[in-house]
């Protein structure tokens, strides 16, 4: 028998529905003073550093992380509301969202203790933006072609390459990345890689903006010309990234991003369609309701099973692949019952501006953190076909 | 899953693979293993699992009756051991006693009406009634002047005009015309078709994550056998990403209907929005899985998988015969849009975040 897949019915404990009730009268507050528009979906424009900071103060970064870096210590399933829920509203997450999910358990890991002490707090109270440095040039799912160069000198390191496709770097304080420390062995191409925390805003790192198809200029090209990284800022073992790469990656893989991205069109669209739906229109939100329910029900079953210590290393992956596919096709879909809204319906130009830039971001969704081929090639082995 | 889930689940797990292994029972075209394998579920009680003891069942809860749905799923079962688990529930609904044997519900579909004569008798048609050909006695749901009534009635009085659906299974047309039943009792209150249909699609929907579940199983062992271009498929990434495909589909089926089961298990009323999204959810879902999951699962199987002999489609076609049974995907989305829309466009995430 192959391994059983496992999502267990994992519901959220009560204590997060007041927790939910909180983020949604705060959001509600926020809409209210202008803070960002629910219904414009491309928050990535909205840099919000003084949301990033409310939101720090509400206690909800770094909420699973220990008190004494500035954390609640608080469960992943109350993360997962508060994530979902921001999700929803289009809240301008850019800023904390890296920091928050993925930069701050790293360093929790692998950083020294005075370097934890000095920055998951500011990440908690909302001060600092992450960015991560994995693709470059010439090596994009293929991680560990990097050739970007760590050179060991007086107390630490020379930077010299370029990374590429990095979110947020233009205004981020701090990039985790990978470089190369030594070449590669025969027995092991991965070998060689190193974890660093790299400080931003400093001579020697160029940042150039890259334009999307969506019009927005949302990742960009990091250039490192002789920039030097001291030597506590190694994060983990020196040549040995890949065997820290993985076990984040669940948490990562699995949450409400990576179904709820565009989200957004299917309220337009109920909304546009109001309440007495034809066959046609109440057939296809009924489908794709069923979808966003099954995708968030495996959602918060991997979360749960996070929490309970579990590895659900390939259903995390299966979440990913099936979750942004789905994401991707949902604006064609409701493209599709758009066609049939009456000419009256008062949101129409707001569903019309939405699903153009849905079907433009839509590309990208099965593309960013680990693309559906590498995602099916991760769950293959799961299966035991590699 | 708590112990006695597992427990009972593994039961009936030991039980199909004693008694009900694929390769053997595809090869017996006389259909000789039924009997002995029914007498076994019958001696461990679970064909009348959701059937208190006082009412001639085993008492088991429905959590443990929803498990031994899964595997029964997983072997694709050719008996109907679902049908009498879900008569018996509805007769435990209005606190009839089961009789011994096979049974099966009628309706099966949201479309079709039994109606309940003011004499008492039953009139009415029910088209897609699975296994009706093999069931002793059916549990029938009818509509009449004061409401809505259970009856348990003798197959023997109705007229049954018999085939056989996609998976090779009898999927009857049953016929009553002023039939009168053994018992007939007032259902509880709240209590209608849309209930039963739901129950229904929840009790198939775990079929079909159970077929699924096997057909990856046999999907990926099959692929690390075969060997073309000088290497097993397996290797192939074209053939890997299939099955990871497959295992998403799999996958998906699974939680939306664990997740309908655990809702309907925890329901204090079935006549809820939440039961109504998770278990409308799940049907479609499954569905959906079940059309291309199968699908991968054949194109994996080249030729061997589409020949009688082989195994594949006692799981392939019986999880694509399941998707009609009790409402299909299209009938279920069209309600399940229907109530999204009642609700308003603002009330979708709130109720979506409420599971």
């Amino acid at each position: 028998m192959t391994a059983a897949l496992r999502f267990d019915p994992i519901r959220l404990p009560e204590k997060c529905e007041q927790l939910r009730k909180e983020v949604r009268a705060f959001l509600a507050e926020e809409i209210a003073a202008g803070t960002f528009d629910p219904h414009a979906p491309n928050r990535e424009d909205n840099d919000a550093p003084e949301f990033s900071r409310r939101v720090g103060a509400k206690g909800w970064l770094g909420m699973t992380w220990p008190k004494k870096y500035g954390g609640q210590e608080r469960s992943f399933l109350e993360r997962y509301v508060v994530t979902e829920e921001m999700r929803v509203a289009n809240a301008p997450t850019r800023r904390f969202f890296v920091a928050d999910r993925q930069s701050g358990p790293v360093l929790l890991k692998y950083a020294p203790e005075h370097i934890k002490m000095d920055i998951l707090p500011r990440i908690c109270r909302g001060e600092v933006c992450f960015a991560i440095g994995m693709s470059e040039p010439n090596s994009g799912s293929d991680l560990f072609a990097a050739k970007t160069r760590a050179t060991k000198t007086d107390g630490g390191y020379l930077i010299n390459g370029t990374k590429i496709w990095t979110s947020s770097a233009h205004i981020a304080d701090y990039m985790i990345a990978i470089f190369r420390t030594s070449p590669p062995t025969k027995e092991n191409r991965r070998h060689g890689l190193t974890q660093f925390l790299v400080k931003m805003k400093q001579p020697g790192i160029q940042v150039n903006p890259i334009g999307q198809i969506t019009g927005q200029f949302e990742f960009n090209e990091v250039v490192f010309t002789d920039y030097f990284v001291p030597e506590d800022h190694v994060l983990g073992e020196v040549d040995g990234a890949w065997k820290q790469a993985t076990s984040e990656l669940a948490y990562e893989r699995s949450g409400p991003e990576r179904f709820l991205e565009t989200y957004y069109v299917l309220t337009e669209l109920v909304r546009a369609v109001g309440k007495n739906p034809d066959t046609r229109s109440a057939e296809g939100i009924g489908r794709l309701v069923a979808q966003v329910h099954t995708m968030r029900r495996m959602s918060v079953s991997v979360a749960g099973m996070l929490q309970a210590g579990k590895e659900p290393v390939v259903e995390a992956s299966i979440v990913k692949d099936i979750g942004t596919v789905w994401e991707q096709q949902l604006p064609h879909r409701v493209r599709d019952l758009a066609a049939f809204v009456e000419e009256t319906a008062t949101n129409r130009e707001t569903l019309e501006k939405q699903l153009d830039f849905a079907i433009k971001t839509a590309p990208k969704l099965t593309i960013q953190g680990g693309t559906t081929e590498v995602l099916r090639g991760i769950i293959a082995r799961g299966l035991g076909l590699r | 899953m708590a112990e006695s889930e597992n427990i009972v689940a593994e039961t009936a797990e030991k039980i199909f693979a004693d008694l009900a292994d694929a390769q053997t029972i595809n090869h017996d075209k006389q259909g000789a293993w039924k009997a002995p394998l029914w007498q076994a579920l019958t001696e461990a009680g679970l064909p009348l699992s959701w059937v208190p003891d006082d009412l001639g069942g085993s008492g088991a809860s429905l959590a443990e009756g929803f498990s031994v749905l899964n595997v029964a799923g997983r072997h694709a079962i050719a008996v109907p051991l679902a049908e009498t688990m879900l008569a018996g529930w509805l007769l435990t609904q209005a606190k009839i006693a089961s009789p011994e044997g096979e049974m099966t519900v009628l309706p099966a579909s949201p479309k079709d009406r039994v109606t309940l004569n003011a004499d008492g008798s039953l009139t009415g048609r029910a088209r897609g009634v699975p296994f009706a050909k093999d069931a002793k006695h059916f549990a029938v749901l009818a509509s009449g002047n004061d409401g809505v009534s259970i009856a348990l009635v003798d197959a023997a009085k109705c007229r049954i005009e018999s085939s056989t659906g996609l998976g090779g299974d009898h999927n009857d047309t049953v016929t009553l015309d002023k039939v009168q039943a053994v018992t007939t009792k007032p259902a509880p209150k709240g209590f209608d078709q849309t209930t039963l249909m739901l129950m229904g699609g929840v009790v198939r929907s775990l079929q079909i994550a159970g077929a699924l579940e096997a057909m990856l199983d046999i999907s990926v062992r099959y692929s690390n056998e075969r060997v073309a271009f000088e290497k097993k498929i397996s290797k192939f990434q074209a053939v890997q990403h299939n099955l990871a495909r497959l295992a998403g589909e799999n996958a998906a089926a699974l939680a939306a209907a664990t997740s309908a089961a655990d809702t309907i298990v925890n329901a204090k009323s079935l006549d809820t929005d939440a039961v109504f999204l998770e278990a409308a959810s799940a049907k479609i879902r499954c569905s959906e899985a079940a059309e291309k999951g199968s699908g991968i699962a054949h194109q994996v199987h080249g030729a061997i998988g589409f020949t009688i002999e082989h195994i594949l489609h006692r799981y392939s076609l019986r999880a694509l015969a399941w998707r009609d049974d009790f409402g299909s995907e299209s009938y279920w989305a069209v309600e399940l849009g229907k109530l999204v829309a009642d609700l308003g466009a603002d009330e979708l995430w709130p109720l979506v975040a409420s599971r």
